[in-house]
Order: structure tokens, then sequence, then C-alpha cells
């Protein structure tokens, strides 16, 4: 059962959806029949390849582990690197042996989620160091990270966050106003996947496949179209499902082609995805270039920064060259953006004007397509690099 | 204690508005980034001893002087 995409799927969720809105509208509950609706589809996702339900199991019970075995281990020994180090690299060894082993010509440990699964990991083990969080309860660490609506890739949510509405019962209308949101989400989401993205994607097809210039051109117009629809889409009907069951999933995308500049692309595109990689990465490395006097500027610092966060990002994609060819290219042109702002006379001057805004948003909407060009294989194709 | 964060704020967003409005919105006037959110964090640490990490918070939990004066508090 392909979750989001067969009609069996809209079919099963739109009915085992009913018992939870009664749930919710009796001020009941809802996160253990959550769990086991959750459970449903894991096991209905998973009937084609049944192994990939063990390699999950054990990454919840490894995981599991590390963050029971992190809370202890931090009030011993405190802020210390090798622990620090130590129990994220055993979180992201699953992960890893799965790219490396795909890479290798036969991937293991593969499952549903695993890309997004270990995010959400790796943010409690982090904040178990930080000492955000002292106390993890089994069953709900199970269901943050197997959350059917969110399991396929994402939003990616937060585990303080997931706790608050998981622990709460909200009133009658509080809840209904929350699947009256859930519901137009939800539909909204379906016309963007199945309208519009498919829509864009025949059109993408028809037009755009043959290797010319004129053809190119339109495939990446069209491509970067189709990715919004299709991912925006999808993580609204995933948002909208989650309202259902009484978790507001954080939304993923903020209308992204109407950024005016890159840094204001990645607080619209890919949110959860963005944001965790700012919280977790970029902030945290550049904290430490501060504490370690590392830079003499600002601005090396920033571009380090930016591309090292958004190298990772590509490469978090996947290992292929048009994977690690878009991190990078974000990361150069985060970094350029930085630079321009802050040392440019002339963008302090015209910043808010209509024109050098307009102006602005045309040349990031192009950037913006190009780098999806790259992130579609296509360009590195077309020019003889893959 | 006030007066120091107020002082570090004004240093890195580069603007004594922050001392004269403890209510200004820092992320809306563009005064300060994600950047200067984490020189302020590690200003906090070295000058307070007050570890503050970079998911703790909510954006609106920490947009303005005032609120960002009150979580430092909350911990010292």
């Amino acid at each position: 059962m392909g979750l989001f995409s067969d009609a069996g799927f809209f079919a099963a969720a739109g009915a085992l959806t009913v018992p939870a809105v009664i749930l919710g509208i009796k001020e009941k509950p809802i996160g253990m029949y959550g769990l086991a609706v959750t459970l449903f589809f894991v096991i209905m996702a998973s009937k084609a390849q049944p192994i990939s339900l063990i390699y999950m199991g054990l990454y919840c019970v490894l995981e599991y582990g590390l963050v029971r075995g992190m809370i202890p281990a931090v009030k011993r020994f405190g802020r210390n690197g090798y622990l620090y180090w130590g129990f994220i690299l055993m979180s992201l060894a699953p992960l890893i042996v799965y790219k490396l082993t795909g890479v290798a010509g036969h991937s293991v440990f593969g499952f549903m989620g695993i890309s997004y699964m270990t995010f959400k990991s790796v943010q409690m083990i982090i904040e178990i160091y930080d000492g955000l969080i002292d106390s993890v309860r089994p069953v709900e660490f199970v269901y943050f990270l197997l959350f059917f609506p969110c399991i396929l890739s994402g939003p990616i949510d937060r585990s303080r966050r997931f706790h608050e509405d998981y622990i709460t019962v909200r009133k009658k209308q509080d809840y209904l106003d929350m699947v009256g949101t859930g519901m137009y989400k939800f539909m909204l989401g379906a016309v963007f996947k199945f309208a519009a993205g498919s829509g864009v994607y025949q059109a993408m097809l028809w037009l755009g496949m043959k290797n010319t210039l004129g053809s190119a051109i339109i495939y990446m117009y069209t491509y970067g179209c189709y990715l919004y629809f299709d991912f925006a889409g999808y993580s609204l009907m995933a948002v909208g499902l989650s309202y259902m069951y009484g978790i507001k999933a954080p939304d993923n995308f903020n209308k992204p082609f109407l950024s005016t500049d890159m840094k204001d692309f990645w607080d619209r595109w890919h949110i959860s995805l963005s944001h965790w990689f700012r919280d977790f990465i970029f902030s945290r490395l550049m904290m430490r270039s501060i504490k370690g006097k590392w830079f003499k500027s600002k601005l090396t610092a920033a571009s380090f920064g930016f591309i090292v966060n958004m190298g990772v990002m590509g490469v978090w994609h996947g290992l292929d060259i048009h994977f690690i060819m878009y991190g990078l290219y974000h990361g150069v042109l985060l970094s350029l953006t930085e630079i321009y702002q802050k040392k440019s006379k002339f963008h302090k001057k015209h910043k808010k004007e209509r024109w050098y805004l307009g102006v602005s948003w045309f040349i990031t909407f192009n950037l913006v397509m190009f780098g999806f060009f790259i992130f579609s294989g296509r360009f590195t194709q077309l020019v003889g690099i893959e | 204690m006030e007066e120091k964060i107020l002082d570090m704020l004004a240093e890195i967003c580069g603007d004594d508005i922050v001392k004269e409005n403890p209510d200004i919105n820092l992320m809306d006037e563009d005064l300060m980034d994600s950047l200067d959110y984490t020189e302020l964090l590690v200003e906090i640490e070295t000058e307070f001893g007050i570890v503050m990490s970079p998911s703790e918070f909510t954006r609106d939990q920490m947009d303005t002087p005032n609120k960002i004066i009150a979580q430092v508090k909350a911990r010292s």
C-alpha cells in the first residue's frame, strides 16, 4: 500500500480517522488509537518488503536504547564531546549503513521514512545533551518516530512540541477547529499533488524532454513547479491528517516562489528540514566557530557555515553528484547573499523599495529554479557529468 | 544584568534602537538574523555562564529584547 498515493490508502485513512474524530469530540485522548492506526499503516506499507519491518523494529529498539542511555550518561559526564559525537554517530549508523550499502550496489537496512526518522532521533539525542529533555516514554517515543501522517517524507516534527500535543486533550470546540483546518489543508494538498502537480508533470513530459536548449528551459521551470506542487501537496495532506489526530505537525511550505532572496527562500521551502539544519547544524557550528575563534571575519564564518550546512543537506538527499552539487550550489548562493547584503551600500539603500524587491524576486526565482534543475539530475545529465 | 544584555544586543544588531525600544520585534525589523542569534547565545554563555541552545526556543520566545532578558533571567 503506497501511503498518500494509492486509493486504498485514502479509503483506509478516511475510514480509520473517523474513530479518531469521535474520540476528539468526546474529549478523550487520541494518542493510543493514533498509534494503533500508525502500526496498521506501517504493516500495510511494508507488505511488499516484509524485511523492512524488521529493520524498522530494530531501528526503534536501537534509538530508544540510545535515547534512554543518553539521559544518565549526560548526568554523569556532562557536556563531553566524546559522549555527544559517540551517541550521534550511533544514532546515524542505520542511515549511514543504508546509504553506503546502496552506493555499493545492494542497500541494506532500508525502511520507509528512515531518512526522516533519523532527524527525530538525532534531535532528541542533542536535546538530551543540552538538558532540554530528561525523560522518555517508550510508547510515545515510537509514536513520535512512526507517526503515520508524517512517516513517509515528513514534515519533521520536534519531540517536545509533539509531546505537548500528545498529552493535551483539547476542548471539543478547539478540536473541531483543528479538524476543520486539517480537512482544508488535506483537500488543498490533494489538489496540489494530484491536480496541479500531475498536470505540470505531464506538461514537462510533453514539452521538456528533448535535448535542446528550449526543451531544457521548459524542463527546468516545469520540473520546479511540479516538485513544489507534489511535495507541498503531500506535506499539506500530511499536516492536515496529523491535525485530525490532535497533532499540529509543522507546515513545510510558505509560498516559496514569492521569496525575495535565498535566505527568505529557505524560510519558505521545506521549512521543517531547513529549520532542523539551521538549529542542529548551522547554529551549533557557528557557535563552535565563534567560541574557538576560527575566523577573523563574521562573513567568512557565515560562508563556511552555509556551505557546510547546505552541503550536508545535499548529501542527505543522496550521494549522487547532482545532489552534492545542489547542496553546494545553495551553500554558495547563501554565502554570496550574506556577503552582498552585509557589504553592499546599494543594497542597504534600496532594500525596501518595490522595484528593488521586484528585481530581487526575479533573480531569486530563477536561481531557485536552476537549483531544482540540478536537483532533478537533468542538468548533470545534459552536460554529461552523470 | 539587563543593561549588559541590552549592550550585547545593541552591539550585535548594530543599532541602539534595541535599548530605546525593548519591545521591538528583532526579526520583523531585520535587526537580528540566525547568525546574530548564535552570536548572542555565545555571548550569554561567555558573560553569564548560562548555556542556551539554538533549538531550545521558538522564534517568538526570543524575538524582542525584553523576551530575551526574561529568558536569561529565568535561567540565572
